[in-house]
């Protein structure tokens, strides 16, 4: 069972808040946090993780695909130290614009080129702009079934059976392959690399797809694609201020604050 | 298709009942057809429709199309989508509105692809610049560490948002109100499906559910294990609340991820939230920053839970749980 993962380069989303900061002189946008490096997106790591044990249940090959600058080849070598067999980073100026629908025809391409694939797993949202929307579209431009929020799969009479979360429970769908799932946190940790897999994953090779190399349509990528517009950025304002209560000891500052509570009215 | 106008709002259903969700988009939505004076219609696809739709009148639709259908829960989402997609088309509407819920995540961006429309997930707050008209829809980005606002090219419309529970109040009902409820037809889509639903299992929840309870205490990272979530059951009881948790005692694997509050957890808004050894990270804080009050717990003099407080103390739970629990106890006696 061959599986494609799409993954994503963005800032630490563990960064402490007081870390983020905005560049609003230049252009609307985040600056990258001064010495902490770029990660893969969680979600897609765990989606690489749902892949990986999808293949030790029933083999396969496992392709890793990102959209992105050079650096994010490291999160595709992360993926491959993990066990993911191959990558191929889609790097070029003029993807460079591309807004969610832009990037999802930019990987649907590169998916179609790649090609044998029984599934394409992606996370159900990127932690930076939490948006949502490239597998869901991804799913639309291939013409494949879909499972959104996807936190266990298996096969079975060569269907794949896909277990979905939702608020109060889950849902099970049965899908013929080739299918598209977005990956939810309900899919638990995912594993760190071994040391094997991190010396063979710094020799690998990573082919870097120009939009020539997928056949993009350019008039698919320019900003004037784009169906929305950044037009404000910034870091809300507390509302709130606390009111720290002290004491001697943590028990006092307990008893203290049972005290303020019950003045506040709140108990 | 003809010029679009006003604003629809995929309402959801549940027992019968208009859902808190919708009654919030409801209000949302009236305040932005008021200011664009353009109409404010409510689209309900599901069983139970024609009952609910009266109700959609009495909180501040103009027209209430229902369509009777199974619900989100009980069909695939490709067939769920066939019916909304032709009330789209019939109405055309310039703004959609969906709750950010498993519905509205997984129907919106399916919708904006078939409609080749803009697209705005998990906003907190919608409205119409003064001079250009343009919907300004504001979501958190980063996890929360920031607000991004939009707009959308005038191409795309509809313009398609999904709001966040929570982040404006529910319509009230005007039972006085009389308006047009239409039930629409559309072609039934059967075989159209590219994926069979086997099962909806809804897990039920022991105790009180984390989007009713009036108190809640959380406990994150700072707990360090499973056995120390006693110490607040003890707290949550004695307050008659429930216990909610982080992400890390998820991911450690101390407590249930039905328990998870935050971005992708529940959303809530107790009166009273205690956060015990939570760090306070935004995609956490993005669930419960509606809380009337929000008391900190934490070791941490420095941590981001304290920016979001209201009051708290700089104590290692273990020392600060039993004294508090003891104190609360002889406070609600006396």
């Amino acid at each position: 069972m061959n599986s494609i993962v799409c993954i994503k380069e963005i800032p630490d989303p563990e960064i402490p808040p007081v870390k983020f900061k905005l560049d609003k002189k230049e252009m609307l946008r985040v600056l990258p946090p001064e010495g902490i490096p770029s990660v893969i997106n969680p979600y897609d790591e765990q989606a690489v993780e749902l892949a990986l044990r999808l293949k030790e249940k029933y083999g396969g090959n496992i392709t890793i695909l990102t959209l992105g600058d050079q650096s994010a080849i490291r999160i595709v070598k992360h993926a491959l130290a993990m066990g993911a067999d191959e990558g191929i980073l889609l790097q070029d100026e003029a993807f460079s614009e591309a807004d969610s629908f832009a990037a999802a025809y930019v990987l649907s391409r590169a998916i179609q080129k790649i090609g044998g694939y029984d599934l394409i797993l992606c996370g159900r949202q990127a932690a930076d702009w939490d948006e949502g929307l490239v597998g869901i579209q991804i799913a639309e431009k291939l013409n494949l079934p879909l499972v959104t929020q996807t936190h266990e799969i298996e096969t079975a009479n060569g269907d794949f059976k896909i277990k979905r979360a939702i608020h109060y429970g889950y849902q099970i769908f049965a899908v013929s392959p080739p299918a598209v799932v977005t990956i939810s946190s309900e899919a638990g940790q995912p594993r760190l690399p071994s040391g094997w897999g991190i010396i063979s994953a710094a020799k690998a090779q990573i082919p870097v797809w120009k939009a020539a190399d997928i056949d993009a349509d350019p008039g698919q990528l320019g900003i004037e694609k784009r169906r929305r517009k950044l037009t404000d950025l910034y870091i809300p304002q507390h509302t709130r201020k606390c009111d720290i209560i002290l004491g001697e000891t943590p028990a006092e500052a307990a008893v203290k604050l049972a005290e303020s509570m019950r003045k506040a009215g709140v108990i | 298709m003809s010029n679009p106008m006003g604003v629809l709002i995929c309402g959801e259903i549940l027992e019968g009942n208009i859902t808190t969700v919708t009654r919030e988009l409801l209000n949302t939505g009236r305040d932005l057809g008021d200011k664009l004076k353009q109409p404010l219609h409510l689209l309900l696809v599901g069983p139970d429709t024609e009952d609910a739709a009266q109700e959609g009148i009495f909180l501040g639709a103009d027209k209430v199309y229902w369509i009777s259908h199974p619900s989100f829960y009980e069909t695939t989402p490709e067939d769920y989508l066939v019916p909304i997609l032709e009330a789209c088309e019939q109405t055309s509407p310039l703004i959609i509105i969906f709750g950010h819920t498993d519905m509205g995540r997984d129907i919106a961006p399916r919708l904006a692809a078939k409609q080749g429309s803009s697209v705005c997930m998990d906003c907190i707050s919608l409205d119409i610049d003064r001079d250009t008209q343009s919907l300004l829809q504001s979501k958190p980005v980063y996890g929360g560490n920031a607000v991004a606002v939009w707009t959308s090219h005038k191409e795309h419309a509809p313009y398609i948002v999904t709001l966040r529970p929570r982040s404006s109040q529910p319509a009230e009902p005007d039972t006085d109100r009389k308006r047009e409820v239409i039930s629409l037809a559309f072609s039934d889509p059967s075989s159209s499906s590219q994926s069979t639903l086997l099962k909806t299992v809804k897990e039920e929840v022991k105790g009180i559910k984390l989007e009713d309870a009036k108190v809640i205490v959380a406990g994150g990272g700072g707990i360090a294990g499973p056995e120390g979530f006693e110490l607040l059951q003890d707290l949550a009881r004695i307050l008659r609340g429930t216990v909610g948790i982080s992400r890390v005692p998820c991911d450690e694997g101390w407590m249930p991820k039905s328990l998870e509050i935050g971005q992708t957890g529940h959303l809530v808004s107790p009166d009273l939230y205690l956060a015990v050894g939570i760090s306070g990270a935004p995609q956490h804080l993005a669930g419960c920053t509606s809380a009337k009050c929000i008391v900190a717990i934490n070791k941490d003099p420095e941590a981001n839970i304290f920016r979001e407080a209201d009051l708290g103390i700089i104590a290692d739970y273990r020392e600060a749980l039993p004294a508090l629990i003891d104190k609360i106890k002889e406070l609600l006696v006396g």
